[in-house]
C-alpha cells in the first residue's frame, strides 16, 4: 500500500511540476481578456460560457480561431462553411445562408428547426488534438518496445512505463481478475484519454473536453456495453433471479438490479463531468472575484488561491482518470466473475 | 441547463474518434507494450529462478563436499585407530612371546644347571668316597701296623659311638 501511494504521489508530482507554469499563464491570459472588454459583465454567464462547447475558439479578442461548421438537415442537406460567417466585424452574431446561431446551437433561420450539428467545435478540436497527442506518444512508446525488446526503458518509454504498469497492476488486474488482459487495451486507452484530456483542459484557452457530458457519456456507454455484452451467465442470473434472496423479495431485487445496471454508467458519466466542470467553475469564480471587487489586491490574493486550486485540479485530473478506469474495471470484473458458490 | 444536454455532434465525434483511437493504439501501442512488458517480466522471473536454483545447487554441492570430507576424515580416523590397535596387539604379542621364550630359556637353563649340579655332586660324592677310601687305606696301612694303634683306634670308635 505504501509503495502504491508513493508511486501515485511521485506520478502526480511530475505532473504538477509540468503544469505549475501553465496554470500561471492561464490566469494571466484570462485577465487580459477580461480587462479589454470593459462592458458590464454577467459573470455567471461568462463562466458557464467558458466551460461550454463553442463554434469558435476564442483565445483573446485578437486571436480567435473560427472553426468549421458542418451541418446536416433533411431540407438543406450537408453544408460546410466557416463559423466566421456567423459573426460581423463587431463580433455580433448574424444569420448566414439561412442558418441561425443561437447559444452555440444552429437552427434553420426560417423554420427554427434544429439541424444535426456535426461541426468541428472547440471540444471536437480538443478531442482531435488529444487523440493525435495520444497516438504520437503511445505509438512512439510502442515502437520503442519493438525496437529494443528486453532492454531497460528509456526516454518517453520510461516515463510512461510506470503509469502503464500502475494501470495494469493496481487498477485492471485486481478488479477484472484472471481474464484482465482482454480488457487491458481498452482500459489503458480510457485512462490515458481521460488523463490527457483533463490535463489539456487545464491549459490556458483550452476547451473543457472531459468536463463535457457528451464525452463522459460516450465513455460511460462504452463501459456499459462491454460490461453487459461480456457479462456471463452468473452475472445475468444474479440480476434476473438473485440467488439467496427469499422468493417474495426477488421481484423487488430484480427491479433494484435492473436500475443498478443503468446507475453504474450514469455515475461514471456524472462523476467525471462534474469533477472537471466544477473544477473549472471554481477556478473561474475565484478569478472573477477580481472583477467583482475591481481591486488589484483581491486579484493578487485570488491569483495565489487559484494557483493552489490549479494544483488540486492537476491532482483531480489524475484521480478522475484513475477512478473512471477503476470503476469500469470493477463493473466488468463483476460481470465476468466466475462464482464457485451459489450465493454471497 | 446547456451544461447537462449532450450535443449529438460531439457524441458522434467522440464515439468515432475514441473507437478509432482505441483500435489504432490497441494495434500499434498497447499490444507491443503489453507483450514486451510481459516478456521482460517473464525473463526477470526466469533469471531469478535460475539464480535461486544455482544457489540451491551450490548449497547442495557444498554440503555434499562437507559430507565427503567428513566421511574421509572418519575413514582416516578409523584406519589410524585400527592401525594403532594392530600395532599395539603385535607389540603385546611380541612381548608375551619374548617373555615366554625367555622364561623357557631360563627354565631350561635352570633345569640343565640342576642336572649338571646333581651330576657334579654325584661325581664329587664318588670322588670324596674314593679319596676317603684311599686315605683310609693309607691310614690303615700306616697306623694299623702295630697292635697298640689298632687298639687305640678301636677305643676311639667306641668313644665316638658313646658320645653319639
Amino acid at each position: 500500500m505504501k509503495a502504491f501511494l508513493s508511486r501515485i504521489s511521485r506520478f502526480f508530482m511530475v505532473l504538477a511540476l509540468l503544469c505549475v507554469f501553465i496554470g500561471g499563464t492561464s490566469i494571466r491570459s484570462l485577465a487580459s481578456e477580461q480587462e479589454e472588454s470593459k462592458e458590464e459583465l454577467n459573470l455567471s454567464e461568462f463562466i458557464i460560457h467558458h466551460v461550454l462547447d463553442d463554434h469558435v475558439w476564442h483565445f483573446t479578442n485578437h486571436l480567435t480561431i473560427y472553426l468549421p461548421v458542418i451541418v446536416y438537415s433533411s431540407e438543406r442537406g450537408l453544408d460546410i462553411f466557416s463559423s466566421r460567417n456567423f459573426y460581423d466585424e463587431y463580433h455580433n452574431v448574424i444569420n448566414y445562408d439561412g442558418y441561425k446561431l443561437d447559444h452555440s446551437h444552429i437552427y434553420l433561420a426560417d423554420s427554427g428547426k434544429a439541424v444535426l450539428d456535426l461541426s468541428i467545435t472547440k471540444n471536437v478540436a480538443m478531442l482531435l488534438i488529444t487523440a493525435v497527442i495520444m497516438a504520437l506518444i503511445f505509438i512512439s512508446v510502442g515502437n520503442a518496445y519493438k525496437r529494443n525488446p528486453g532492454k531497460a526503458p528509456k526516454g518517453l518509454q520510461s516515463f510512461f512505463e510506470p503509469v502503464i504498469v500502475f494501470v495494469r497492476d493496481e487498477v485492471v488486474r485486481p478488479n477484472i481478475g484472471p481474464h484482465y488482459e482482454k480488457f487491458l487495451p481498452y482500459m489503458l486507452t480510457l485512462f490515458f484519454f481521460i488523463l490527457i484530456g483533463n490535463l489539456l483542459g487545464l491549459l490556458p484557452g483550452a476547451g473543457n473536453l472531459t468536463g463535457n457530458i457528451a464525452v463522459t457519456g460516450v465513455l460511460a456507454v462504452l463501459t456499459f456495453l462491454i460490461t453487459n455484452f461480456k457479462g456471463n451467465k452468473d452475472y445475468w442470473a444474479h440480476i434476473l433471479w438473485t440467488p439467496g434472496v427469499p422468493l417474495p423479495l426477488r421481484p423487488i431485487i430484480l427491479l433494484v438490479e435492473v436500475i443498478g445496471i443503468f446507475t453504474r454508467p450514469i455515475s461514471l458519466m456524472v462523476r467525471l463531468f462534474v469533477a472537471i466542470t466544477a473544477g473549472h467553475i471554481v477556478l473561474l469564480s475565484l478569478f472573477c472575484l477580481t472583477f467583482i471587487f475591481s481591486s488589484i489586491w483581491v486579484g493578487f490574493a485570488s491569483s495565489i488561491i487559484v494557483l493552489f486550486i490549479n494544483l488540486i485540479e492537476l491532482m483531480v485530473a489524475g484521480i478522475q482518470a484513475y477512478v473512471f478506469t477503476l470503476f469500469s474495471s470493477l463493473y466488468i470484473g463483476m460481470a465476468i466473475a466466475e462464482h464457485e458458490h451459489d450465493h454471497h | 441547463m446547456q451544461l447537462l444536454t449532450p450535443d449529438p455532434g460531439l457524441i458522434l465525434w467522440q464515439l468515432i474518434v475514441f473507437v478509432l483511437l482505441f483500435l489504432l493504439l490497441a494495434k500499434l501501442a498497447w499490444r507491443p507494450i503489453i507483450s514486451s512488458l510481459k516478456a521482460r517480466e517473464q525473463s526477470i522471473t526466469d533469471a531469478l529462478e535460475t539464480a535461486e536454483r544455482a544457489r540451491l545447487e551450490m548449497t547442495k554441492l557444498k554440503s555434499d563436499n562437507e559430507k565427503l570430507l567428513k566421511e574421509a576424515r572418519e575413514e582416516r580416523d578409523k584406519m589410524l585407530r585400527e592401525a594403532r590397535e594392530a600395532a599395539n596387539r603385535l607389540k603385546d604379542e611380541a612381548q608375551t612371546e619374548a617373555k615366554k621364550s625367555a622364561d623357557k630359556i631360563i627354565e631350561d637353563a635352570r633345569a640343565a644347571i640342576n642336572i649338571e649340579k646333581q651330576a657334579a655332586l654325584k661325581e664329587v660324592r664318588v670322588q670324596v668316597a674314593m679319596f676317603s677310601l684311599q686315605v683310609a687305606e693309607k691310614l690303615m696301612k700306616t697306623k694299623l701296623a702295630d697292635d697298640k694303634a689298632q687298639k687305640e683306634l678301636v677305643e676311639n670308635y667306641i668313644k665316638d659311638l658313646k658320645t653319639n
